[in-house]
């Protein structure tokens, strides 16, 4: 049974059919992509597999477990992170605090404990601190830690959310459009990045309208169109698809 | 170390600064008002959590106060002499609930004691946050502004209506809390610093808590809830649990400061209850700024002094609508945050430098 | 708050012991129910044009009614009545606008929970005005035709003729505006402005005075309906808030934005609530609207007429 299973997944609004029939599978460690012209369905397709929707119709299954009737924070705590398409960072919070906040589930202290400032705290936040700092220096903004979030730089705003995503030591991560709004140099990093966070064993799932970084980096890719599978295999295979060459070209 | 504890010792400095000051220039009385509005700034801190940290707007407040007010209110004054007989009173008394008494006209008198009072009203009110909560607390925006407004004035409606609540004239003779030997809460003048200061230590320790808590995991989980629900939720922060749980702590801070207040002014009136109310702890945060507890209990010192101070006179709704609004177009996250320093400094440096 | 203003003539038919109720009684109760439901369809009207154009909610909107019936009551002495209504019609819609430019115009990318704030700053600032120009007095403006004890037939049962003033007046504010938004030209720009924003400046349409547009509309028709139900309920500084909540309300019952769904939903909660009078006590009245309103948030956000995807909050 393959790592991330999306089988026949279907979501309507109303009259549109934004995605439509999917199913592909994804198997651990590798790096698959997924890729198709605007309005295909992409974000849409995320946003099921993380539980932001619910599907018309179809399953996911992650890890084994079934995710349907999940919330999201459930699905996050299977191991499943993501990141977003317009960067959602916590403006107000700092560089160093975005990524504390994402040592979340790996942490256990609630309401009460931190009320009273339980003894059994206190080593849990100094951990959590470590973490962080080392995450933000593995991103290379550690010199940003204590730089309020929302006057970052977008390329550092990127890291900083990459590093939010690492901490929460997921199995697998949703990345969504990662090298949007980056230049060539910054897209090769996250290309290198993407590189290594697979080497750590963490299984990814992108989407990216980036093609050179696409077929660098992946392993696998999947074509959507109109919220339709059109595609999927190799990068090597794609490349010379006829269909796949149609929608992103026309006729 | 030393600058986490800066911002509560100026405090303590500034309180019993204020306390001699007043004994000097015999002007004891306005430690009443201080007493007073320490109550009322223990709500304020907890309304600052929910409607600055985890960001959900509550136009309905004051109803968690009059929930813990009232309640201990009717628990001390209403009395069950009348159904001595009956299992439930029979059961209070052998657990040492209840005491003997006489009202003002010498009539014998049956009552619950101060100590259980305070702790059936407040956890009722927490009872009470978590079942509203649950569904008000999925609502966004005007919703939820909407839900918490009706909720509010729900309460005001079943406390003005009500006979065992007094109706329109409140509860009065609303006994004296023991809180422990030689602690009391009242209202006698004699015992005015020593409530001053009860109050106060009650306010720090609130202060205390919630401090930890914004300094803690939870507190960074909140902040992120206002941030941004979606990015929360997919690093696996429960945002109903989240919000419900900060929601019925601001409710228990609400509500005791309402029991104590209750205690000290020896009454309750419906007015406690009325939206105006809310709509004045919803003012105080936004002024003191959303996100910023020093903020607000600074505000709310200031503030409800001088309104109970009667400084404003008539016009006390319509200040804080003023300020409201002034906020709200100026500065909306607050007067302290709008950087005036920042803004001073750039005034005084020459250009081009 | 609001329950002393029932029509005097509907506790003269007095209750019979048992629970049966004389036909009579029902169209007294129904003609009550119709009169206060078209005025809460009317000030829920006034949320949905300014949300429609906005996707703000006008915590104000209730006072817009206050403000129509207490300044045509001060300028009742004088100038004639017709004159009156029409003057303070116009004064208060040129207080919506006032409020427009003054609040919310020059706010560049304000949130919702700022807004609400403001509208309710807004709110209590109109209302100590109030007080403090008019005091805490309660005033009414006379009835238009005879007197409080002048009564009509219809259906068998006696209905004073404001009543049919104030559904009368109501009926042809929700046609007219119907002909506006459908037939003219600057309608059809607000409509436009409402369902997308951004394409109706690319269309060139001015949004800005759009907006405006929409609170003067909004303050015309609270204010014709307060100076409408005046006589029967009487004005006082502090009418609005209760209304506004009633307002709100059947908005949301309604759909929001749904004008439509508001008049359905406002006759339906002002039914209820005349009903209601049989078997709930007095001081429990305001709070059927304020349990009804909880119960629609928690179950069915998007009201009985809105649908699910319509109901997510609008960007302003």
């Amino acid at each position: 049974m393959a790592f991330l299973e999306v089988t026949n997944l279907c979501k309507q609004f109303g009259g549109l059919k934004a995605v439509s029939d999917v199913s592909f599978q994804v198997e651990k460690g590798v790096i698959k992509a997924v890729i198709g012209p605007n309005g295909a369905g992409k974000t849409t397709l995320f946003n099921l597999i993380s539980c932001s929707l619910t599907p018309s119709s179809g399953k996911v299954r992650f890890d084994g477990y079934d995710l349907k009737g999940k919330k999201p924070h459930q699905v996050a705590a299977l191991g499943l992170g993501r990141t977003f398409q317009n960067i959602e960072m916590f403006a107000e919070m700092t560089a160093l605090e975005n990524v504390m906040v994402g040592r979340h589930i790996q942490s256990r202290s609630g309401f009460f404990a931190s009320m009273f400032k339980m003894p059994w705290t206190l080593p849990e936040e100094r951990n959590i601190r470590e973490k962080s700092m080392e995450l933000l220096d593995l991103l290379g903004v550690l010199d940003c830690a204590d730089v309020e979030a929302g006057s970052l730089a977008f390329g550092q705003q990127r890291a900083v959310e990459f590093a939010r995503a690492l901490a929460m030591e997921p199995k697998l991560l949703l990345l969504d459009e990662p090298a949007a709004g980056l230049n060539i140099y910054e897209t090769a990093e996250v290309g290198r990045l993407i590189a290594k966070i697979s080497d750590l064993g963490i299984t990814v799932l992108l989407v990216e309208h980036d093609m050179s970084l696409v077929m660098d980096i992946s392993d696998e890719i999947v074509v959507l169109s109109f919220g339709q599978t059109i595609a999927e295999g190799l990068p090597s295979e794609i490349r010379n698809d006829p269909e796949v060459i149609k929608i992103y070209l026309g006729e | 170390m030393m600058k986490k504890l800066l911002a509560p010792l100026i405090l303590v400095a500034f309180l019993v600064g204020i306390q001699l000051l007043c004994r000097w220039t015999d002007t004891l009385y306005y430690l009443t008002q201080m007493t007073m509005a320490g109550y009322y700034s223990l709500l304020v801190i907890g309304l600052c959590l929910v409607m600055g940290y985890a960001g959900q707007i509550s136009l309905g407040h004051a109803g968690f106060f009059a929930i813990g007010g009232y309640l201990s209110a009717a628990l001390t004054t209403r009395n069950l002499l009348p159904f001595q007989k009956t299992f439930l009173v029979k059961a209070l008394s052998s657990a040492g609930l209840l005491i003997s008494g006489q009202d003002i006209y010498g009539e014998k008198l049956l009552v619950v004691t101060p100590w259980a009072a305070c702790i059936a009203a407040v956890l009722i009110a927490a009872t009470i946050a978590f079942l509203i909560g649950i569904p008000v607390l999925k609502l966004k925006g005007h919703y939820l502004a909407m839900a918490t407004l009706g909720f509010g004035i729900i309460i005001y409606r079943v406390v003005l209506a009500s006979s065992y609540f007094g109706g329109a004239d409140g509860i009065s003779a609303v006994p004296s809390f023991k809180l422990l030997p030689g602690l009391t809460v009242n209202g006698s003048t004699s015992d005015r610093v020593q409530n001053y200061y009860i109050a106060w230590t009650l306010v720090l320790f609130g202060m205390f808590l919630l401090r930890n808590l914004i300094n803690s995991r939870v507190g960074r989980a909140l902040r992120a809830i206002h941030g941004s629900e979606k990015a929360a939720e997919s690093i696996g922060v429960d945002i109903a649990r989240y919000k419900l749980y900060s929601f019925v702590l601001s409710a228990v801070f609400a509500a005791v400061a309402g029991v104590f207040l209750t205690h000290y002014n020896g009454s309750i009136g419906p007015s406690e209850a009325s939206v105006m109310k809310s709509i004045r702890y919803v003012a105080i945060v936004a002024v003191g700024g959303m996100s910023h507890i020093w903020g607000a209990l600074f505000m709310s010192v200031i503030l409800n002094f001088l309104s109970l101070r009667g400084v404003f006179g008539s016009y006390d709704d319509a200040v804080f609508g003023v300020i409201l609004i002034l906020i709200m177009l100026f500065a909306p996250n607050g007067i302290l945050r709008i950087g005036l320093g920042a803004k001073l400094k750039s005034f005084f440096q020459p250009k081009g430098e | 708050m609001f329950c002393c203003g029932w029509p005097a003539w509907s506790s003269h038919a007095g209750l019979s012991a048992d629970f049966f109720m004389t036909f009579e009684l029902f169209i007294q109760y129904l003609f009550a129910g119709i009169t206060y439901g078209s005025i809460y369809a009317i000030v829920a009207i006034g949320f949905n044009i300014i949300y429609n154009t906005t996707g703000i909610i006008n915590f104000a909107q209730g006072e817009f009614v206050m403000l129509g019936g207490m300044i045509s009551i001060s300028l009742l002495s004088f100038m004639p009545l017709p004159l009156a209504i029409v003057l303070a019609v116009g004064i208060t819609m040129v207080v919506g606008a006032l409020i427009e430019i003054v609040f919310i115009r020059w706010l560049d990318t304000p949130s919702v929970l700022r807004m609400i704030i403001i509208t309710i700053g807004i709110s209590i600032l109109i209302r100590e005005a109030a007080l403090f120009i008019w005091g805490e007095n309660v005033r009414s403006l006379p009835y238009f035709v005879g007197n409080e004890i002048t009564t009509v037939g219809i259906l068998g049962a006696r209905v004073s003729p404001q009543v049919l003033w104030v559904i009368g007046s109501c009926c042809v504010m929700v046609l007219v505006l119907n002909i506006f938004f459908r037939s003219t030209s600057v309608g059809r720009e607000m409509r436009a402005c409402s369902a997308n924003r951004k394409a109706a400046i690319l269309c060139g349409i001015n949004t800005r005075n759009m907006v405006t547009l929409s609170f003067v509309l909004s303050a015309g028709i609270g204010a014709l309906a307060g100076c409408m139900m005046s006589p029967i309920t009487y004005t006082q500084y502090d009418n609005g808030t209760g209304l506004a909540i009633k307002g709100f309300t059947v908005a949301i019952l309604g759909g929001l934005g749904n004008s439509g769904g508001a008049v359905a939903a406002g006759l339906l909660l002002g039914i209820i609530e005349a009903f209601s009078v049989s078997v709930v006590p007095l001081a429990f009245q305001d709070a059927i609207a304020i349990t009804i309103l909880l119960l629609i948030l928690f179950i069915r956000p998007h009201g009985l007429f809105g649908s699910k995807e319509a109901a997510g909050l609008r960007e302003f």
